[in-house]
């Protein structure tokens, strides 16, 4: 047989195991169908019920407005695939290909896809994130436990950590007119993400809109009353605060302790894998059936200097969800690199906050259209003399214009002059909290439209 | 490299006689994606371009920023929206949003659905017997200019004198110094200033005393962003009246005019009105109203397709070519009511994007189905039919059609 | 019905309030909310907003309400 006709023989009768069963393994279900996988397909996942959507959950369901089992995900077609929800995968066999799951089951599998995501990072001390009225938000069971207790109309709430989840549950609160203080380590909300100089226009958002907001500070205890509730935080300064709800948003952690016997690349950043989304092992062979999307891979990015990049966004997710299944079902010639450049969103305080490209891989930046003051503009972002990512605060109409100027390199700061451009265009130095990145390394510029022609060029460096 | 001199496709297409089918032309300007022109314009044809540039916030849309006046675009007063550039432009079109729109006025065109369906009803039952029928004046004409007039307030006796006024403006918008008598600008030019006057005559009366409609809105209402100038409420008032009058009549025009070329879909149409939300959306693509944008300048040296447009150049888009273009659109000549995959240009994209789109969408949808629903055996007159003069907002003049035994 | 946006590629251009206005609202100039699953008797009003967004960025369920998971559900 020819690796064609292995090919052909393994789309109709083959076998492909999802593991996590939520937007990135749906997705990629969906995309083996529409490639014609025939096979047996089955969707491994510890959440009962149908895959839904995350987004939502700090948003239009703590509003109060869609109920929290309303976020269910539509379906772009039937995957006529078997389901086995509500137990966790526990262990994966590169020697027999099988999956292990919690109850003792295996499951056999031709390839595999790994997309278990991330979860919320729990208060480090057990007995005080057990209290009542303390919160995570990572599934629809957090959300809708959280939305309870806002509509109970709590005298104060307090959110630990000012990310963008944190920022978002804030912004909720202040809607519904509950008092809100948000303590932040870093000295601005969203600076580990954006920076901080956003760091700082997001610390007048908060503050305009009544927020009570601590930078610089760390939540040392949560203290409880004698029937378990929660009541008051102390600080690391000292002081303390009085609150009935607290939420705990202190990032994620990535689903992978399952895979720590298998002999895959895996860590606290996820699961290496090269752009194909395959996975790669301990000793960076990259694997033939092992397949990563989502929160949970760390893919490299040759925009960002072949780097492994782990993201918690939405539309990386789908798309790497895509390519992975597109590979799945692929033969090395016809494989697609995963080469977007990564998108986000986050909804707070009425403004529409969206980014294009990796913010922390940079060393400057400059507010390049529209008035900070106004709460509608551009920032571009710059390591060394090109451009490698944008912000914009209800300007979105514009951020596709930065894509591409990543995508070809651009030079940082932008040369030219748009009408709207602020009167004192000067970079700042970012500043991030964490290490900054500063090795060199080539400079590329990523070529083509489809999926299916999209690769990078090497090109000559600016400066 | 994408810039070659291809100066005669352009004029060919500009051309009264190619008015009927343009499409081929546009697969021949296509060619070259950014063409520069004898006059040092330059044209855009192919949608990753259009789209790339929409977005690019090196363009403007003030004429002021051209290194070379283009006589057609020359009117006194205040410019409106369409003409500016952020932040001003964001900011009016905001104030005038407020009352037509999300997220302040969100209920406003759904809930003129009742409104349009009567204002369709009664123009059809005054034809419904007739054996001959002109679509535009009978009916495609009327109806957009009415829901405007009323939107805005404008007293319904007034509605003749408007429609000449955005006939002449229409009609020079185009305005050609090399082939055109001087007169089809200076009456452009005339009309603008008069619709103006009368419209700064109906603001005036609504000073302090709010009602219902736009105008009233806008002269009483006070934002976030303040409140319009009297003359910023007349340039946004008489944009509103001309974007949206014209265009709304051709999409209904090519609308029908497609659809009866389309016997089979027309009957599909009929028995399944749900139709008619894709294929507006088809029409759109497919026969456009908006062929041409005409009034974009580089603010600064622009990179489209590896050609360097010096600032200050014209930019001419071309949406309607980009709507048609192979490398985006599967069969992109075939018109296809199930289309799936249909990001069209035809309201444009970026910061201007129609500010009447979810309106004009929905007195389409509205008109094509009940025509379709009433008339019998609907039959084109003449195919092709007349078309207007304008190759930027190209629609049939009149459409002839017979129902009936007739 | 279920519904959902892809808020990556939704540039704010609001078609969908207009025309769907129960379903999809603007919190804000340009940031989207949306009901991800809208009473059935919206659907006329949801599938016009589906087909006006000018990203396309509407994704609409194309299973309508079947029980997608009792397929072949084994556990
Ligand atoms: C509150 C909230 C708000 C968000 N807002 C935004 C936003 O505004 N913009 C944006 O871009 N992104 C946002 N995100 C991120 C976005 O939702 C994620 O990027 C997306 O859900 C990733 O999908 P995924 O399928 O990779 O992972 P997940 O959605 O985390 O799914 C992983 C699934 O695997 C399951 N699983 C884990 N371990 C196992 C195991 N061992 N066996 C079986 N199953 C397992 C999990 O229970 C889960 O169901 C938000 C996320 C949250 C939680
Ligand atoms: C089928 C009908 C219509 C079509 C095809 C159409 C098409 C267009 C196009 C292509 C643009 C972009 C122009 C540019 O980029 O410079 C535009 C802008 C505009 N349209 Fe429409 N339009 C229609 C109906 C309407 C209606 C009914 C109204 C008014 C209620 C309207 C009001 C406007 C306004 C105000 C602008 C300027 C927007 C801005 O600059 O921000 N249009 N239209
Ligand atoms: S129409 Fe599309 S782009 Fe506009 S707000 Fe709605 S989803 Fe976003």
């Amino acid at each position: 047989m020819t690796g064609a006709d292995i090919l052909r023989a393994f789309k109709r009768d083959g076998r492909i195991v999802v593991v996590g069963a939520s937007l990135a393994g749906l997705r990629a279900a969906e995309a083996l169908r529409d490639e014609g996988f025939t096979g047996s397909l089955t969707m491994i996942g510890d959440e009962l019920g149908e895959p839904y959507d995350r987004p939502p959950l700090s948003k239009q369901v703590l509003t109060g407005w869609v109920p929290a089992d309303g976020t269910k995900l539509p379906r772009r077609r039937d995957i006529d695939a078997e389901w086995l929800l509500g137990v966790p995968a526990s262990g994966l066999d590169l020697a027999t290909d099988h999956v292990r799951l919690a109850d003792g089951r295996e499951v056999p599998f031709d390839r595999v896809l790994i997309a278990t995501g991330v979860r919320a990072r729990p208060w480090f001390v057990e007995s005080e994130a057990a209290l009542d009225g303390v919160f995570v938000v990572r599934t629809r069971e957090h959300a809708e436990g959280l939305q309870r207790a806002l509509a109970a109309g709590p005298s104060r709430v307090l959110v630990i950590g000012a990310g963008f989840t944190g920022s978002e549950i804030a912004s909720i609160c202040r809607e519904r007119n509950i008092p809100v203080t948000v303590a932040e380590l870093a000295p601005g909300p969203l600076v580990g993400a954006l920076g901080a100089m956003i760091g700082e226009i997001a610390a007048d958002m908060q503050r305009a809109h009544g927020v009570d907001l601590r930078c610089g500070v760390k939540v040392t205890r949560l203290e409880g009353d004698e029937q378990g509730r929660f009541r008051r935080a102390h600080f690391d300064d000292g002081t303390t605060i009085d609150a009935d709800v607290a939420v705990v948003a202190l990032g994620g952690i990535r689903n992978t302790e399952w895979l720590r016997d298998s002999g895959l690349a895996v860590g606290v950043w996820g699961i290496a894998c090269d752009t194909g989304c395959r996975a790669l092992d301990l000793n960076g062979l990259i694997t033939d059936n092992i397949f990563v999307a989502g929160d949970v891979a760390r893919c490299p990015n040759p925009i960002y200097e072949y780097r492994l990049i782990s993201l918690e966004h939405w539309a990386n997710a789908v798309e790497q969800a895509e390519v992975a299944a597109h590979n799945m079902v692929s033969g090395q010639a016809d494989r697609w690199p995963h080469l977007s450049i990564p998108l986000f969103w986050s909804i707070q305080f009425g403004v529409n906050i969206k980014s294009v490209g990796v913010p922390t891989f940079a060393d400057e930046v400059v507010v390049v259209q529209g008035s900070v003051t106004d709460r509608r503009f551009v920032a571009a972002y710059g390591y060394r003399g090109r451009v490698t990512a944008a912000v914009s605060f209800n300007n979105a109409k514009w951020l596709d214009h930065y894509r591409q100027l990543i995508e070809t390199a651009a030079p940082f700061p932008p040369p030219c002059p748009t009408p709207d451009q602020p009167a004192d265009m000067k970079p700042v130095p970012v500043d991030f909290p964490g290490p900054t990145l500063l090795a060199q390394g080539a400079t590329v510029v990523v070529t083509g439209h489809d999926p299916s022609e999209r690769r990078v060029t090497s090109v000559q460096r600016h400066r | 490299m994408a810039t070659t001199k291809t100066p005669d496709t352009l004029l060919r297409i500009l051309d009264y006689s190619t008015r009927a089918d343009p499409y081929p032309l546009y697969a021949e300007l296509r060619e070259t994606p950014v063409a520069l022109q004898g006059d040092g314009s330059y044209v855009i044809s192919t949608y990753r371009e259009l789209t790339d540039i929409l977005h690019n916030p090196h363009l403007s849309s003030d004429v002021r920023n051209l290194s070379h006046p283009v006589e057609a675009f020359e009117r006194s007063g205040t410019p409106a929206f369409i003409n500016l550039d952020p932040p001003e432009h964001d900011r009016l079109r905001r104030m005038a949003m407020r009352h037509f729109g999300p997220p302040h006025t969100p209920g406003l065109v759904a809930g003129l659905e009742p409104d349009l369906t009567a204002t369709v009803g009664s123009l059809i039952d005054d034809f419904v017997g007739k054996e001959q029928i002109d679509i535009v004046d009978d009916f495609a004409y009327p109806f957009p200019v009415t829901v405007i007039c009323h939107l805005l307030g404008v007293p319904r006796e007034d509605e003749p004198r408007f429609h000449l006024w955005v006939n002449a403006i229409i009609d020079s918008i185009d305005y050609n110094p090399k082939t055109d008598p001087k007169e089809k600008l200076t009456n452009g030019q005339q009309a603008t200033t008069d619709l103006r006057e009368f419209l700064g005559g109906l603001v005036e009366q609504r000073h302090g005393r709010p009602g219902d409609d736009l105008l009233s809105r806008l002269a009483n209402d006070d934002g976030p962003d303040g409140r319009m100038t009297d003359d910023e409420i007349v340039a946004t008032a008489n944009l509103l009246l001309i974007a949206g009058h014209e265009t709304t009549v051709n999409l209904i025009a090519n609308g029908m005019l497609t659809l009866l070329r389309h016997p089979q879909v027309l009957r599909r149409l009929r028995d399944e009105p749900g139709l008619v939300v894709r294929l507006v959306e088809e029409l759109l693509r497919y026969e456009p109203p908006v062929h041409i944008i005409p009034w974009r300048a580089s603010y600064s040296d622009i990179t489209v397709a590896d050609t360097t447009i010096p600032k200050g150049s014209r930019i001419i888009l071309m949406p309607a070519s980009g709507s048609r273009d192979p490398n985006r659109f599967h069969d992109p000549d075939r018109f296809d009511p199930d289309r799936r995959d249909n990001q069209h240009l035809g309201f444009g994209s970026g910061i201007h994007l129609c500010f009447g789109g979810p309106l004009a969408r929905r007195e389409t949808q509205i008109a094509l189905n009940e025509l379709v629903r009433r008339l019998d055996r609907p039959r084109l007159v003449a195919d092709p039919p007349p078309y207007r003069r304008s190759p930027v907002l190209r629609g049939p003049i009149h459409l002839h059609i017979e129902q009936g035994d007739g | 019905m279920r519904i959902v946006v892809d808020l990556s590629r939704c540039e704010g251009y609001a078609q969908c309030a207009f025309l769907a206005p129960d379903a999809f609202r603007m919190h804000g100039e340009e940031a989207l909310m949306y009901d991800p699953n809208p009473d059935d008797a919206r659907r006329d009003q949801v599938l016009r907003a589906a087909a006006a967004c000018p990203v396309q960025a509407i994704l609409v369920d194309r299973l309508e309400g079947r029980d997608v998971l009792a397929e072949r559900s084994k556990s």
